[in-house]
């Protein structure tokens, strides 16, 4: 069979999965200059994660990272369909995520290259992206960590609505993770608990078909029909094609709308695909060629890209031009990175606790206290005192 | 002596489990990506062509699950090898591995034995960031009922290995990853075995005794070179095991010497090295001319930036700050 598709359909059928039902024919196109910016969201995803393993190649990147390449549309598509103000978690695989919420590729490229600029000083990497301004609350490298964390932003939103200010929810969370993080524990603990307490939270499965070498089929129960996962816990859910952005758009703004109205956790199948390995060490014998070329056929850039052209909303001039400017806006954070301080070596002890009592030095010297004989006193919460 | 053959650290393991796989047909090997893809870091190549998939088992990424199923199995006659692809990874799986295996003989008062071997990646030196970045000796030496082995040879790796999957009690194998490519002379044969508790002198020396485990073995071993040509002769012992702890080797070597520095690459709160530092000053008090100096990671988690991990671990300058301070020579 020729045409890719995520249905299930394929002879390189990696989800094996039910159909995928099609929303954005029947709904209204959104403006041409939000599609435009969008197109340059997913282009310049593409290109930082390009960058990056470039950088890798060139040791100016350690640890372990993970590109984003295959999947853009998932996170630019479900970040539009949120409001600024909604807590946001995901897994390692946190570039995408992080530029899509508005993360300066400057201050993530900083970040892997472990400088000061970074959005962690340096001190978190490619799997630790955390930027409290655009409430992104991290990167989290255990795999399905991050799932009961996103009950627990949305259980403190839920409790900032009830309880500080006597409203109703009026904030969702959006927890990503990967297909293997279904199998952990935490994540049918979250769900559970999610359920239980009618949090808003919504649990975005990127079903790229493969937990590092192993295919989903090899790794969990009920590939095909992910929803039954959620259905346990009396949870709702919607399977969404990750490859083509309107979908992804349309599919969860209705999950993002009723989970904000009613307060209630979602759980959303959405298949899409890696391009690349796991991580910069993975030969990826364990698929072929044919199946890889076969999804490229179906690549979320492309995809996008005729879709525009088609409506007029932009000319080709206009993406070169675009994808210039994108180019040069990543090579200057590649610069920028290159150029910014290794962080101070006083850093290292810097951020281990909040220090009200003055700077830490470690078990071996008792000077936490700042030799301050009385710690100082906290106050009670005031009117006005919110979250973040 | 045995005839050797030079492989690598991570064949040295593989060797171990193999041909006590050949020997016993109780035991076999179950993880994430051990059996298709040959282990995330390669440990574990060729064992599912030898061996099959009933005995070379690929999981979920299910830590909590499988290394309680593993245990299970380990009470009722099996013998599992469980591979942790990080231990870092393991922490999720801290009620199994430290409620139930290491209790479960002493709670059955006798009945049940738990011959279990988890086995994986531990330490820093990666740029992996906080959570990947674990040295779990630090917190799971606390905890009676286990028995820890780091080897830092290749050698040593397959015959602890061995006895490790021949003991009846639980064992926590910690391999350093930034060893696995490293070679050496490592014996052939089936029987080559190397027992728990028993350390090993790597370099003979008069001044001042360094002890030390796993991978900072061999920073030991490169700041006892640069002392030596400052005229400090340094005593060099690998441990191999923390439980059970050859206290006796360093005892002997301490009253020697008269000098002790720990070297462990795990936080210094209460420690390994905390523990050995309080029973050498309890049994060699009047044998010491200084305190026992320790080396530790610093007390923080683990950065990711290339520069501060650096400075964050146990390295071949912080160790000889801390034997010219402790020999005087500061
Ligand atoms: C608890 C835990 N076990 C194992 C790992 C190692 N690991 C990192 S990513 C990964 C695969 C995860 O796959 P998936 O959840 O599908 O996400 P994807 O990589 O496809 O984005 C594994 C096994 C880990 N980080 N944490
Ligand atoms: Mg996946």
């Amino acid at each position: 069979m020729a045409t890719p598709t995520t249905d299930g359909k394929s002879t390189h059928d990696v989800h094996g999965g039910l159909p995928i039902p099609r929303r954005a024919a029947n709904r209204p196109v959104p403006g041409a200059e939000l599609l435009r910016g969008w197109y340059r969201e997913l282009v310049l995803i593409r290109e930082f994660e390009i960058r990056c393993m470039q950088a890798y190649q060139d040791k100016k990147i350690g640890g372990f990272c993970h590109v984003y390449i295959g999947q853009e549309a998932v996170a630019v598509g479900c970040v539009a369909a949120l409001k600024p103000q909604d807590p946001l978690v995901t897994a390692y695989r946190d570039h995408g995520h992080a530029l899509a919420r508005g993360m300066t590729a400057r201050a993530c490229m900083a970040e892997m290259f472990g400088r000061v600029d970074g959005c962690a000083k340096g001190k978190g990497g490619s799997m630790h992206m955390f930027d409290r301004e655009h409430n992104l609350f991290g990167g989290h490298g255990i795999v399905g960590a991050q799932t009961p964390l996103g009950a627990g932003l949305a259980f403190a939103t839920k409790y900032e609505d009830e309880v500080l200010n006597n409203g109703k929810s009026s904030r969702v969370t959006l927890c990503f993770l990967g297909d293997g993080a279904l199998n952990q524990g935490a994540f049918h603990e979250a769900l559970n608990l999610a359920g239980l307490m009618n949090l808003p939270v919504i649990f975005v499965v990127e079903n790229n078909g493969y937990s590092m070498g192993t295919s989903i089929h090899r790794g969990t129960t009920q590939s095909h029909d992910l929803s039954s996962k959620a259905l346990g816990y009396g949870i709702d859910s919607a399977v969404i094609d990750g490859m083509n952005l309107l979908e992804v758009y349309h599919g969860m703004k209705d999950v993002v709308e009723k989970c904000r109205r009613e307060s209630r956790p979602a759980f959303v199948d959405m298949r899409c695909y890696r391009y690349k390995g796991h991580s910069m060490s993975d030969p990826r014998k364990y698929r072929t060629r044919d199946e890889e070329e076969l999804w490229e056929q179906g690549d979320p850039i492309g995809i996008f890209e005729k879709f525009i052209l088609d409506q007029g909303a932009i000319t080709p001039d206009q993406i070169k031009a675009l994808q210039k400017e994108v180019k040069a806006e990543v090579r200057d954070a590649v610069d920028f990175a290159d150029n910014s301080p290794v962080p101070p070596m006083s850093d290292l002890y810097h951020d281990v606790y909040r220090e009200p009592w003055g700077r830490y030095t470690g078990t071996s010297e008792p000077r936490m206290y700042g030799g301050a004989l009385n710690p100082p006193t906290f106050r009670a919460t005031r009117e006005g005192d919110g979250l973040i | 002596m045995s005839a050797t053959q030079e492989i690598e650290f991570r064949d040295a393991i593989r060797d171990a489990m193999s041909e006590e796989m050949r020997r016993d047909k109780r035991v076999m090997l179950i993880g994430e990506e051990v059996a298709e893809y040959n282990g995330a870091y390669k440990v574990s190549r060729g064992m599912l062509d030898e061996f099959g998939p009933r005995r070379i088992i690929d999981t979920p990424i299910s830590e909590s699950g499988f290394a309680g199923m593993a245990i299970g199995a380990a009470m009722l006659g099996l013998r599992p090898v469980v591979e942790f692809m990080s231990w870092s990874f393991s922490l999720v799986a801290a009620d199994p591995i430290l409620n139930n295996a290491p209790k479960m003989l002493f709670m059955s008062g006798g009945q049940f034995g738990c011959p279990i071997v988890f086995r994986g990646n531990d330490g820093a030196g990666g740029q992996l960031g906080s959570t990947h970045s674990w040295s779990v000796e630090g917190l799971f030496s606390n905890v009676p009922g286990i028995k820890i082995v780091i080897p830092s040879t290749p050698a040593d790796a397959k015959g602890l290995m061995k006895t490790a999957i021949r003991d009846d009690d639980p064992v926590f194998f910690l391999e350093s990853e930034r060893l696995l490519g490293m070679k050496g002379e490592v014996p052939v044969g089936e029987d080559v075995l190397v027992k728990f508790g028993q350390a090993c002198v790597r370099r003979e020396g008069t001044d001042c005794t360094i002890a030390s485990w796993g991978r900072p073995v061999h920073f030991c071993m490169e700041a006892a070179e640069a002392l030596a040509k400052e005229g400090i002769s340094c005593e060099v012992l690998d441990l191999r095991t923390i439980r059970p702890l050859d206290i006796g080797a360093i005892e002997r070597s301490v009253r020697k010497t008269s000098n002790l520095v720990i070297v462990d690459q795990s936080w210094s709160f209460g420690s390994p090295g905390s523990e050995v530092a309080a029973q050498i000053h309890q049994r060699c008090f009047d044998d010491l001319d200084n305190h026992v100096h320790r080396v530790h990671a610093e007390d923080v988690p683990a950065p990711y930036a290339f520069n501060l991990e650096q400075e964050y671990l146990p390295n071949t300058r912080k160790i000889c700050e801390a034997v010219r301070s402790a020999t005087y020579n500061a």
